[in-house]
């Protein structure tokens, strides 16, 4: 491991470690309403737009109200979106004249922008204009992952004994407290750091052999801010983070690793707060930090020590550099890939479709688990689904109906809770059995041998799972693919949350038990491994077939220098 | 009283045997395992292989679709067998209350004061009815006249007989011994206690209780997702060709993925969770009291006699100054030779223990029995010597002038809760000795358990606050609440539950009956009154107030049993993932890399698969014993309760298969099959 990467990873992780007590104590502060330092500022906005939209601060919803809000919102931006990339065409800051979207690209891409996936079935440099870039797809990096952050604070107070609140005023405070001044920071930031931030055309430039080349450029700083922050994902242009107008330098690829689990990482902490247990924050912290880690080393050891087929060649020690681009290297691209997917964010810095098979199972475990950390909100709203399960499995075995925080968790709450679990792989299984079947999911293999269904594995898990990445190489434009991933998309997103609302509600309607020492402790380090043993278990036993069948047989083709022509 | 009417006879009942076994086959009706979805996976899967035998070509083939749905038929006969088991086993019980279930006829009293003889089943609640001496007890009931010796040894097991008398309550199966009743009937024929008994054990009314329910839902949902993966793996594999997996292997994966180990279990489980109850002579009207005793955070005793012996015993000597301990002792053994009441024995057995002999004292003397006039007792010695012990008072009165160390003593042992007598030989005040209730032997290491498991023991007496303060420290007990009226009662439960806590208490009086309703778990005794044990959703027939111990632990180990077969049941999949999947993929060229995952080294892929599913079938009847005893449970705290049970259900759960698959692999190589 050289000192780059050593340096890399330690600003990373050091950069997040210190970070989410500050940032999960002052959301804590926000979302129980106490005094904070920007109440001056922000503050009378956030009541002009309360009195707009008639709700007070301190206003209720029940579950379904909540769920039913967080939908409908999410609805209307979708078919706002829709209609305003049908019409693109029609509208200003179109310096390069693209055409209309046609339907099922516009609903491919108003499905991904508002399930926060960001999943892009088009090159935004030769798509999309100016005003479809920033006033409805960056508007949509705004405002989703304010509405997951929002569902993730509901069942929070819920599973803590609290009232869920209001959906409008979470969403409100999470866009004026948090992501908000969050972008603007980092905005600034990248615009220091040489990212361009311009509504001017598209740059033509003479190279020296002459040729012509067009560079596309834009308002890059601001969504690079968000699309980081918000665990959104979905790049600029098509080459996302690999593009060196999106991440110039190590600088800014370190920058926005950190953006992304910046926000996750505190809902861990904040969490903890609202429990009134920061150990308990510290326990899943470490739990998801371990799979982190994991996922690292999964990346960053096979693709250092090099391809086994190019290594016999004799050209070994130089690690696999395909795809990958070369001023972050190895050490940078894992570190970036690792938060992105760990963090559902879904953007990439390499060519993900180059990465060797246990690198790419590394990506598929990400969004397998869905937990570690995850998108803001969202992401803890897994973990503590992954928590229950855990606890009615194992809690048993100490002689007590199972609890948490005090709730015990019964049939109505365990059933909701297995449900949602179940919608993960049903989304991901079914998605891609029918691809496979299907002469139409087929046409868009172009790739031999296990890849090639990797390829397809991978397109319906970073659906269902709100990533937005892709593993490359598939035919994604294809109007079975627009479709099927749209919809898987949309089940992905509101299927589960609704239902875990669901359980925060009923665990909040009941009586809490006071903690003896016959209650089994989930603060603790012996439940942190089995916690963790559970995850893995329970993921492994859902997916360990289809991955046998993708990246671990092109595994075992590759040390066995298998080469397909 | 004649025993003939009262036993069925045995022969009537076909054998124990030949009802496990058709019980186990009948088991096997869809409708019946449809409520089990775990297991009606596993009978649909074996009715697709069953068909795939009958109908693929004969050869290689046809045999091992045949191998496989024989293990599956094998696998579904363990779950029922071991549901059957379990049930003929309550249903031993069972029998053993209904031997005493009265078929006897009733004397029904009529409007004019006769009465005629009656069908016991005709009764109905409200009639009136005579029972004569030998009479059996037709029906529950109230004493309305009469006052008669009952013996209850059917139902309670204790031999002495009780008396009852008007306001008492009569049970149906007991017998009278002596005089005449007139009962008023208090419930329909067939209503009775005993009737109720009897189909609780047996499991007639056995309901699920709600952890079962939940557990259920989310096996179901786990056998949902393994559907999933399982169905879904047929189109995903035709990415790699067609006809790269069968079908036969597909339904073997499946039914090695869900939960088949719990599944099969779960109800044999409850079912051997009552029979525990019943077993310790404690009869819970639901599963769910049981299972809620699990959940306890206090217990509340009544009484102060729950946890004592109930007679106070000599524990200490106290001499004045100037007399020997050896002498007080002496005197004090003379004064108790012919008092026979447990204070007297067991002031002789303190004052051997002192002087270290066992043989008579060697005296002359005519005894002087206790007489609520005089309140001492003791003997005159033929030597003209008076000697006396009794109430304090009495013997300073008798003595005349008693040193203050004596009253000074009499006022330390009061103050500490117990009682002091005093010993005096003539006007010669010796000392005191002190009378204390003792705690029952082995209960304070319980309480010291309850404490360990999180559980807090508060004792609610009507006791003054002295005595009941000492005896809880005695015990061990956390929280002692004296001078309690049945209202005061009440009050605490309700105290605790508004602070989420779950509460069980004991009682037997009617009015205990309110409290017993309002706890959550109420232990009524089977010498209660009729009110207590119809408020309570437990009664105990020994009437013994600590069996509420009992009862916890086996509910706590019924959720222990549960959770550890759960977490086994899902651990075991990773070995057989490690099995199944390199060796179904095994005839597609570009997956023959996935033999790296064949750790095991299992020697074909068929053999391989078979392994897997006959490991999975042979944990069932493995397990039943676990199933039915339970798991072992020892108290202490949850985290290292739970430490212990996920190493040896968790850890050893993920290890045994990996053993287990590779054995039979290689039994199987004997036969030829791998």
């Amino acid at each position: 491991m050289t000192v780059s990467t050593m340096v890399v990873w330690g600003v990373v992780i050091g950069g997040l470690l210190l970070s989410l007590k500050p940032l999960g104590t002052y959301m804590y502060k926000v979302f129980t309403f106490q005094p904070t330092l920007f109440d001056r500022p922000f503050k009378p906005l956030e009541n002009v737009i309360f009195r707009l939209i008639h709700v007070s601060r301190d206003s209720e919803m029940t579950a379904l109200e909540y769920g039913v809000s967080f939908v409908l919102m999410n609805m209307l931006w979708a078919l706002m979106a829709y209609t305003l990339l049908r019409i693109q065409g029609l509208l200003p800051f179109n310096p390069q004249h693209f055409p209309n979207l046609n339907a099922p690209l516009a609903f491919n891409t108003s499905a991904s922008f508002t399930t926060n996936t960001n999943w892009q079935a088009y090159s935004g440099e030769n798509t999309l204009s100016y005003f479809s870039q920033f006033a409805v797809l960056e508007f949509l990096q705004f405002v989703t992952p304010a509405s997951g952050g929002a569902v993730g604070l509901a069942f929070i107070r819920g599973i803590t004994g609290r009232k869920l609140g209001n959906f409008f005023v979470d969403l409100t405070l999470l866009l004026t407290r948090v992501l908000l001044p969050l972008a603007l920071i980092f905005g600034v930031a990248f615009v220091a750091a040489g990212v361009p931030d311009t509504l001017g055309p598209y740059l033509h430039l003479h190279t020296l052999t002459g040729q012509t080349q067009i560079v596309p450029r834009g308002p890059i700083a601001g969504w690079e801010a968000i699309e980081h922050l918000g665990q959104n994902g979905g790049g600029f242009t098509n080459a996302n983070s690999a593009n060196p107008l999106e991440n110039p330098s190590a600088l800014t690829n370190v920058l926005q690793s950190i953006a992304m689990g910046l926000v996750p990482v505190a809902f861990f902490y904040m969490f903890g707060l609202f429990a009134g247990k920061r150990r308990l924050a510290w326990t899943l912290i470490a739990v998801a930090g371990t799979l982190f880690l994991a996922m690292l080393a999964m990346i960053y050891f096979p693709e250092a020590s090099g391809n086994p087929v190019i290594n016999l060649l004799g050209l070994s020690g130089h690690g696999n550099y395909v795809g990958t681009e070369l001023q972050q290297g190895i050490g940078g691209t894992s570190i970036f890939e690792t938060a992105s997917n760990a963090f559902t964010t879904g953007s990439v810095s390499a060519a993900n479709d180059s990465f060797l098979p246990i690198p790419s199972l590394a990506l598929f475990l990400g969004m397998f688990l869905n937990m570690v950390f995850g998108g803001k909100g969202v992401g803890l709203l897994n973990m503590l689904m992954f928590v229950l399960l855990t606890i009615f499995l194992m809690g048993l075995m100490v002689g007590r109906t199972p609890e948490f925080l005090g709730k015990k968790i019964e049939a109505k709450e365990i059933s909701l809770t297995a449900i949602a679990f179940l919608i993960h792989p049903l989304l991901i299984l079914v998605g891609s059995a029918i691809a496979v079947a299907t002469p139409l999911g087929m046409a868009g293999v172009f790739n031999p041998g296990p890849q090639g269904l990797s390829e397809i594995l991978y397109a319906f898990t970073s659906g269902a799972a709100n990533n937005g990445s892709a593993l490359g190489g598939l035919g994604a434009s294809l109007p079975f693919y627009e479709i099927a991933i749209g919809v898987v998309m949309i089940l992905g997103r509101y299927a589960s949350v609704v239902l875990m609302l669901l359980v925060a509600e009923s665990l909040w309607q009941k009586k809490a038990v006071p903690e003896t020492s016959g209650t089994m402790h989930t603060d603790t380090p012996l439940f942190a491994s089995i916690l963790l043993g559970a995850i893995i278990v329970l993921n492994a036993l859902t997916f360990f077939p289809i991955m046998a069948l993708g990246p671990l047989a092109e595994h075992y083709l590759l040390v066995t220098h298998h080469v397909f022509s | 009283m004649d025993n003939t009417i009262r036993t069925q006879p045995a022969a009537s009942r076909p054998s124990r045997f030949g009802e496990l076994v058709r019980d186990t086959l009948v088991k096997l009706d869809p409708r019946a395992m449809v409520h089990n979805p775990v297991m009606f996976v596993v009978e649909v899967g074996t009715a697709v292989t069953l068909w795939l035998t009958m109908f693929s070509s004969p050869g290689p083939q046809r045999a091992y679709d045949g191998l496989v749905t024989a293990i599956l038929v094998m696998t579904l006969l363990f779950a029922t067998f071991a549901e059957a088991y379990a049930e003929s086993r309550g249903r031993a019980q069972a029998d053993f209350l209904r031997q005493s279930r009265a078929t006897a006829q009733a004397r029904v009293v009529q409007g004019d004061g006769t009465w005629e003889w009656t069908e016991g089943t005709a009764l109905q609640r409200g009639m009136r009815i005579r029972i004569e001496a030998g009479d059996v007890v037709p029906g529950d009931g109230v004493v309305l006249e009469g006052v008669g010796a009952m013996d209850e040894s059917a139902i309670t097991g204790e031999s002495a007989s009780v008396i009852k008398s008007p306001g008492d309550s009569v049970t149906a199966g007991t017998a009278l011994l002596s005089d005449t009743l007139l009962v008023e009937i208090t419930a329909e024929a067939g209503q009775t206690f005993l009737d109720r008994m009897i189909a609780l054990v047996e499991g007639a009314e056995r309901q699920k209780t709600p952890n079962e329910i939940a557990l259920s839902a989310l096996l179901g949902v786990l056998t949902l997702i393994f559907v999933l993966v399982v169905v879904t793996l047929g189109p995903i594999t035709l990415y790699y060709g067609k006809h790269v997996v069968n079908i036969t292997t597909l339904v073997a994966l499946l039914v090695c993925l869900i939960p088949t180990t719990i599944g099969a279990l779960l109800s044999a489980i409850g079912i051997a969770g009552m029979n525990r109850v019943a077993k310790i002579h404690v009869v819970a009207k639901s599963g769910r009291a049981v299972e809620v005793c699990g959940d306890i955070d206090t217990l509340i005793l009544d009484k102060t006699g729950t946890i004592t012996m109930g007679n106070r015993m000599a524990t200490e000597f106290l001499p004045v100054p100037g007399v020997s301990l050896e002498e007080l002792a002496e005197i004090a053994w003379m004064a108790s030779d012919t008092d026979t009441t447990p204070e007297g024995r067991s002031v002789v057995e303190l004052a051997q223990h002192i002087l270290q002999r066992t043989q008579a004292l060697a005296f002359s003397g005519e005894s002087v029995p206790f007489s609520a006039n005089t309140r001492m007792s003791g003997v005159d010695l033929a030597d003209g010597r008076r000697v006396r012990k009794g109430a304090v008072d009495a013997i300073v009165k008798m003595v005349g002038q008693a040193p203050t160390a004596l009253e000074e003593a009499a006022e330390r042992v009061a103050r500490a809760g117990g009682t002091p007598l005093a010993v005096a030989v003539d006007n010669r005040a010796l000392g005191i000795i002190r009378l204390k209730d003792v705690v029952k032997p082995g209960l304070k290491e319980r309480f010291a358990n309850f404490r360990a498991m999180g559980i807090r023991t508060v004792m609610a007496t009507g006791d003054n606050p002295i005595t009941a303060r000492v005896i809880a420290d005695e015990a061990g007990i956390d929280e002692v609440l004296a001078e309690v009226t049945p209202e005061g009662k009440l009050a605490l439960i309700q105290k605790e539950q508004s602070q989420g806590k779950l509460v069980a208490m004991t009682g037997d009086g009617t009015n205990d009956a309110p409290a017993l309703a309002q706890a959550d778990v109420g232990l009524a005794m089977g010498v209660g009154t009729m009110a207590a044990k119809e408020a309570g959703n437990m009664v105990d027939l020994d009437s013994n107030p600590t069996k509420l111990l009992d009862v916890v632990e086996v509910g706590k180990q019924l959720l222990i049993t549960r959770g550890a077969l759960t977490t086994f049941s899902i651990s075991n999949d990773v070995a057989k993932y490690f099995a199944i999947v390199p060796a179904m993929f095994a005839g597609v060229p570009l997956l023959h890399g996935l033999s790296a995952l064949n750790i095991m080294d299992l020697k074909t892929p068929q053999g391989a698969i078979l392994s897997a599913l006959i490991f999975n079938a042979l944990i069932i009847p493995a397990l039943i014993p676990f199933a039915v005893r339970g798991v072992k449970y020892r108290p202490q705290s949850a985290d290292r309760l739970l430490l212990r049970n996920i190493f040896n259900w968790g850890v050893i759960g993920v290890i045994i298969p990996f053993v287990g698959i590779w054995g039979i692999d290689h039994v199987l190589g004997l036969f030829g099959l791998a």
